[in-house]
This record gives C-alpha cells, sequence and structure tokens, in this order.
C-alpha cells in the first residue's frame, strides 16, 4: 500500500507528476500543431496526422538503428540529430506526396471527402507498416540513462528528471520558436496565414495557394516527426498501431486550446499532458485514455471554439 | 474552357513528360519505401533489434510505382480528359433517368438472386463445402449491408456524420450476451431489447452533439465510441474485459427448433439430417438478409413520413429548417435513434452468430469501415451502399482465399494481411476517382409536378 497520494510524499509526487506530464504534453503539442495548421488553412481534420507521427517514428528507429550499426556512430548526441533530421525530411516527403494523391484532387468536393480519404491514409499508413516492418513491438536499448535528482523530499523520497525529459523540453521549444519565426516572420508564413482567412483573396494577390497548402502539411509532419523521434527515445518502443491514440489525443489538444490556433496547440498540449498524468497518477490509471476522451467531448460540447479559438459564425 | 482545351496536347500522349513524371515519382517512392519496406528491423535471438537488408524490393516496388505513374501520365490522364471533353455535355436527365431504372432492375434482379444464394451454394458444393460460402461471404457481407444501411439513415438522409456507430453495435452485442447469458432469454426476446437499449444510448449520445455539426460532430462521436469501447475493457466485473464474453446461446427457430448439438429437438435431429453447421449457417443467411430488408424496407418508408422529410431538410439545411418551424432537436435525436436501433440489431446478431463477443470488435475501424461503405456507396442511396458493401467486405475476404499465390511469392507469403491495407488504398482511390461514390444518383421523396431523378452533387449530402 502505498501512501504517496495520501499526503507524506504528497508535493515530491506531484512535482515528479508535473515534470512527466509536460513531457508528454510537449509531444502532443508538436503533434496538435500539424492538426491545427491545416485544419486553420482547409478546414480539414487530417486523420492520418496520428499514424504519420507513428511513421516518423519508425524512420527514426531505422535510421538510428543504420547509424549505429551499420556506421558505427558512437556518439549518442550526433546520431539523435541525424535521425531527427533525416525523419524530418523523410516524413515532409511522406506527406507532401499523400496530399498530392489523397487529399489536392478533393479540394472543392463536399466537405466529407478529404475527411474519408484522410480515413482511407490512416488505414494504409498503418497497415503498410505491419505488413512492411512486421506487427510486433521495436524496442531499442535506451539512448541514455542519465537521471538528475532535483531535490529529495524529507523522508527521501527524490523528485527526478532524466536527461531524455530535459531533451524534449528544449527540443520543443527550440522548435516551437523556430516555427514561430517563419509563422509570423517569413514570406511563408505570410502566405499561409492569407491562405487561412481567406483562400480566393490570397490567390488573386499572387500568392501560390496549393503550393502553401502543401507546405503547410510538409510543416506540420516535419513536427510531428520531432514528436516521433522524442517519443522513440523516450519510450523505448514504438508499433505499428501507436498512430491511434497519440493522434486522437494531440487532436483533442488542438480542440481544447481552440484549432486554428498555434498557441493554443501547445497549451492544450500541456494541458492534455498534464490532465492525463494527474489523472493517471490519483485516479485510476485505468481509466486515463477515457479521461482524455471525455475532455474532447466535454471542451467540444461546452466550449467549442476552444481556450485560445474565435468562435465560429455561421453565415446564412 | 477554350483555352484550358488548347493547351492539351493534341497530338497524342506527350511521352517525355510522362517519363520524366515516371522517374522523379520513382525516385520519391524509393526514398520512402527504401527504409520502410527495404531495411526492416527484426529482432535476432539476443533480442536485440537488427536491420535486414531488402533495398533490392524496395527498389522493384519504387520500379513498379515509377511504371504505374508513367502510364498514368502517358495513357490514362490523356484518355480520361479526352473522354471528359465529349461526355461533359451529355449527362442529361433521361440519362439520369435510365441510370435509375437500371438501378431498379438491378435491385430486384439482386434480392431474386439473395434469396436463392444459399441454395444455388448447397446446390453447387454440397452441404458441408457451403458452410464456407454462406458464412464468411453471405452472412459476413449482409452484416455490413445491414449497419451499411443503419448508419445511411443517420448519414446519408440527416446529414450527421457519425464516427462512433460501431458503439451501438457493441451495445447490442453485449446486451444480447449479457441478457441471455444470466437471464436465460431468448434471441427473440431479446432482440427488440438490444433494438430498444442502443436506440436509448442513441438518444443519451445524441443529446449533448446536438450543436455540433461536421467535423466537430464526426470526432466528438469518435470520441464516444471510443469510451464505450474503453469501459468494456476495464469494467471487468460488468463486461468481462478484453477476454470478452464466451459460450453465448445460439437463435432458436423461434423456440421450436434448436441448433445445439446436445439439445433433444435439434434440427438435424428432428429432421434426421447428417449432423452439420450448415443448416444453422444457412438459418442466420436468412435471418440477418430480412433484418437487412427490414431496415431497408423502414428506411423507405420513413423517407416518406414527416419525420423522413424533416431529416432531409435537415441535411440540405439546418438554418432554413428551424425557420420553417421543424424541431431539429427531436429531428437529429430519431435520426440517432432509428439509426442505432437498427445498429443494436445487428450487434445482437452478431453476438448470436459469434458466440463472443469482447471489445476487440469494436474498435474504431469498424466504425470507419461502416462509414466507408456508406460514402464509398453513394450516401443516401440504398443501393449504393449495398454495391459497397459487397464491393469492399466481399473483395477483402475473397483474398482469405487466394493461397494459391503462395506457389508464386513463395510460402511466408499470407495474402489476408493484405486486407486491410488494400481496403484503405480502395478507400482512398474510390474518393479520388468518384467522390459521389458508385451510385451518384438521387431520388427526392418531395417534389413539384414531376419526380425527377437528380444528381448526387445536387444534395447536401456529407456536407456536414
Amino acid at each position: 500500500m502505498r501512501v504517496t497520494a495520501g499526503g507524506l510524499y504528497f508535493m515530491e509526487v506531484f512535482v515528479q507528476q508535473v515534470i512527466n506530464g509536460i513531457t508528454i504534453g510537449s509531444l502532443y503539442g508538436l503533434i496538435a500543431i500539424g492538426y491545427t495548421m491545416v485544419f486553420g488553412i482547409i478546414g480539414m481534420v487530417n486523420f492520418a496526422h496520428g499514424d504519420v507521427f507513428m511513421v516518423s517514428a519508425f524512420f527514426a528507429l531505422i535510421f538510428l538503428l543504420l547509424l549505429t550499426s551499420w556506421f558505427g556512430i558512437a556518439s549518442v548526441t550526433l546520431a539523435l540529430i541525424l535521425v531527427m533530421v533525416i525523419s524530418m525530411v523523410l516524413t515532409g516527403l511522406l506527406v507532401w506526396a499523400i496530399e498530392r494523391i489523397a487529399y489536392a484532387p478533393l479540394r472543392g468536393s463536399f466537405r466529407l471527402a478529404p475527411l474519408i480519404s484522410a480515413i482511407g491514409m490512416s488505414i494504409v499508413l498503418s497497415n503498410f507498416v505491419q505488413v512492411a516492418q512486421g506487427p510486433r513491438n521495436k524496442p531499442i536499448p535506451p539512448v541514455t540513462r542519465e537521471v538528475y535528482t532535483l531535490w529529495q523530499g524529507p523522508t527521501g523520497y527524490p523528485v527526478n528528471i532524466s536527461l531524455k525529459q530535459i531533451i524534449i523540453w528544449v527540443v520543443t521549444a527550440l522548435l516551437l520558436a523556430a516555427f514561430w519565426y517563419v509563422v509570423q516572420k517569413t514570406a511563408l508564413g505570410r502566405a499561409q496565414r492569407a491562405c487561412e482567412q481567406d483562400r480566393k483573396m490570397a490567390s488573386l494577390l499572387g500568392v501560390n495557394v496549393d503550393r502553401t497548402i502543401s507546405l503547410t502539411f510538409v510543416i506540420g509532419a516535419a513536427l510531428a516527426a520531432v514528436a516521433g523521434t522524442l517519443f522513440l527515445m523516450y519510450y523505448g518502443v514504438v508499433v505499428f498501431s501507436d498512430g491511434f491514440t497519440p493522434g486522437v489525443k494531440a487532436f483533442t489538444a488542438a480542440v481544447l486550446g481552440g484549432i486554428g490556433s498555434l498557441p493554443g496547440a501547445v497549451l492544450g498540449g500541456l494541458l492534455i499532458g498534464l490532465i492525463e498524468t494527474l489523472w493517471g497518477q490519483y485516479v485510476s490509471a485505468d481509466y486515463q485514455n477515457v479521461a482524455a476522451f471525455s475532455i474532447l467531448v466535454i471542451v467540444l460540447i461546452f466550449m467549442p471554439q476552444g481556450l485560445l479559438g474565435r468562435p465560429e459564425v455561421e453565415k446564412v | 474552357m477554350s483555352t484550358q482545351a488548347k493547351s492539351l496536347p493534341q497530338g497524342g500522349p506527350d511521352f517525355g513528360q510522362a517519363l520524366k513524371d515516371g522517374v522523379i515519382v520513382a525516385i520519391i517512392a524509393f526514398a520512402l519505401l527504401g527504409p520502410l519496406v527495404g531495411l526492416r528491423t527484426d529482432q535476432n535471438m539476443a533480442n536485440e533489434l537488427i536491420i535486414q537488408n531488402r533495398l533490392g524490393l524496395a527498389a522493384i516496388l519504387s520500379a513498379i510505382v515509377g511504371a504505374g505513374r508513367f502510364l498514368l501520365s502517358a495513357f490514362v490522364y490523356p484518355w480520361l480528359t479526352a473522354r471528359g471533353r465529349k461526355t461533359k455535355a451529355a449527362v442529361t436527365l433521361a440519362e439520369l433517368e435510365t441510370r435509375a431504372t437500371r438501378a431498379r432492375h438491378l435491385s430486384i434482379g439482386g434480392l431474386a438472386f439473395l434469396f436463392v444464394y444459399p441454395v444455388l451454394i448447397i446446390s453447387l458444393v454440397g452441404v458441408q463445402g457451403s458452410i464456407k460460402w454462406v458464412d464468411n461471404f453471405g452472412v459476413q457481407i449482409l452484416i455490413y449491408v445491414m449497419l451499411g444501411w443503419g448508419l445511411n439513415i443517420v448519414i446519408g438522409l440527416a446529414g450527421l456524420l457519425d464516427l462512433g456507430y460501431v458503439a451501438f453495435y457493441a451495445v447490442g452485442a453485449y446486451s444480447y450476451a449479457l441478457l441471455a447469458i444470466n437471464f436465460h432469454l431468448s434471441f427473440w426476446v431479446l432482440l427488440p431489447v438490444a433494438g430498444i437499449l442502443a436506440a436509448f444510448w442513441g438518444l443519451i449520445l445524441g443529446f449533448p452533439v446536438l450543436r455540433l455539426r461536421g467535423d466537430y460532430l464526426a470526432i466528438v462521436t469518435l470520441a464516444f465510441g471510443e469510451i464505450i469501447r474503453l469501459v468494456l475493457i476495464n469494467w471487468k466485473a460488468f463486461s468481462g474485459g478484453s477476454a470478452g464474453i464466451s459460450s453465448i446461446p445460439k437463435v432458436t427457430l423461434f423456440g421450436l427448433y434448436s441448433f445445439d448439438v446436445s439439445a433433444p429437438n435439434n434440427f438435424a435431429k428432428v429432421f434426421h439430417l447428417a449432423a452439420s453447421s450448415a443448416y444453422y449457417k444457412v438459418f442466420l443467411y436468412y435471418l440477418i438478409l430480412l433484418l437487412a430488408l427490414l431496415t431497408a424496407f423502414v428506411t423507405m418508408r420513413l423517407r416518406r413520413l414527416p419525420i423522413g422529410r424533416a431529416w432531409e431538410a435537415l441535411r440540405e439545411d439546418e438554418v432554413a429548417c428551424r425557420s420553417l418551424g421543424i424541431n431539429t432537436t427531436n429531428t437529429k435525436l430519431t435520426a440517432f435513434a432509428i439509426g442505432a436501433m437498427f445498429g443494436g440489431f445487428a450487434g445482437s446478431f452478431f453476438a448470436a452468430r459469434q458466440g463472443f463477443v469482447s471489445p476487440e470488435s469494436f474498435i474504431f475501424m469498424e466504425s470507419a469501415v461502416i462509414v466507408a461503405i456508406v460514402v464509398l456507396g453513394g450516401m443516401g442511396s440504398m443501393i449504393g451502399v449495398a454495391l459497397a458493401a459487397v464491393a469492399m467486405i466481399g473483395g477483402t475476404e475473397l483474398l482469405r482465399e487466394l493461397s494459391f499465390l503462395k506457389a508464386v511469392f513463395g510460402n511466408d507469403f499470407n495474402p489476408d494481411q493484405y486486407r486491410m491495407l488494400l481496403f484503405g488504398l480502395a478507400m482512398v482511390i474510390i474518393m479520388v476517382w468518384k467522390p459521389r461514390g458508385f451510385v451518384s444518383v438521387r431520388q427526392p421523396t418531395a417534389f413539384l409536378f414531376r419526380r425527377k431523378t437528380v444528381s448526387g452533387d445536387l444534395v447536401k449530402e456529407g456536407h456536414g
């Protein structure tokens, strides 16, 4: 019988769970940006995004093994950076191809068409990986075991933060900063925001709308690939069915933060991560996913515009 | 239009461009397939992951993809544009009318075929050999036809995208399983009970989502479906958890004859037939056929009632609907409830047929398959949904029969594992090729002077 929830170690357990929650939440936030950007620009729920995340983790897995076993790169840092870049490039290419094949022809069709196509793509991706890479769990040896103790509670219960968690926090923060710069300061970001507001007007003013939409998909995919690489590093295992649940949770995060809003997606991701870990610690570990799905339902019903989103006005 | 026609190459296909396309696509394909297919991760004896080099296979696959792209650019696209230019203006009302008549004849012929199908199969391959054909193809496809028709009420008629339909299927299946085992009630008593319970759940889930439309509605229903499945997994005292519930009683022939081997009134024993499970399969076949036809019949009659008209009005324009005094709350809830009821019927049938239920049978993929059938068939078109179910379920079931391919690709080749992959590909290809589904004409039930068949593009099915 643990007394952790009772009060003796209350503070330490709570802080530990907050650290874990922020770590998972960062990953959800990175995936959620892909959902929110695509929804913002073409009003479509990119259902295959969760499976794109899973494929990116597989890219990372394959190249990590390739670099360490075939090319014998000993430096973990170098291997991780290389793997992350390769995974971003390949995942971006994959999503670019998917967008060309399955979504672009359906632009201007009725609203359900791209959603159905995306569900089909999600089935294709997960089953393709299952066939090509096998249905088993793919464990890798831990990248690093480094753990730092922040402080020890009065009875010796430690609050730990692992090097992996620090890497996740730092990488996420750096990427978000870079991404923020791209969206706010570059020509691409400007074109993208213009398309989000009014696609027809943007095209009249010389913005290449199709290219902007493709690049939006690719940027979202690259962020998901970072999340995929970090996911592999953090949990040390990946399997072909890993796309669905993180995908739905990241979508929940996007909705919670207000779909279409980029800071909202990150905020939503962090909140979902925190709620999930705290729920698992204090309420019931079995019903952890039920909690995440329930939040999705409750937010959509009572607060469809989310925390930072704009309310949707229906024009007649 | 004219400028577009001019810019198209007039003198045959442009092979240079097509070749370039093909090469580029092959390179991209190799970049993606190279790692995913060419470098397969596997565990060795020491449980370490190692990489198995299959780059040759990846190269072959990429070449095939590139060649496919070359053929598309060189022959298929020019042919399609040429054909499109010829027939674009040719689709007239008369054309649509003949198509609709053809669909009507097809449905009558199809119905007759469905009723003689088991007899035909038994006379062709004998009693014992018929099991596979009646059960795997007949019953399996008809379950999806029924689910498709049930969901068609929600998506096709009322225009509400429900991605959690499998939850009602699960409610029906677990209602029958639990009530039959704990209270020893017969299937014929529990069939309506399961339907009512599922309809009740339809109301419960429908009520909170009344304000939502389109993608939001889709995601909330998806979440509801997942919640029900996760509760079934975790609430072990109620549902047996992921182990599921086994030895669910079989359906009886209205209590007169049983299909249990040990029962004194066993069907085969009473009629002095050789013992075989084929009779039960044939009986199940007719049972699900009648249930599916009941769904179709009720839907067709409902479309002519005020409530059915209200559903379709709601689909076309919710604001206009409300301003004309239609109670949108009731309209949406009845659509959810009636759709859910048929899902519940199908669920209790499923439980009785399998004799075993577990949360594994009610994953999101099932919902996606049912939605795919409804959309690919052409939302709102009964015959289209049936055709889509035959094509998608029958087609993927056929893969199980392709064991002769082992002779070609070696013994490791298992066509079964490509089932869902091909299913997903088919979903994407059909959507891109025919976004309106197989049957793209609709028969409005309300008309001004004369019944006219309209193109599916004119109705707002799937607009959210």
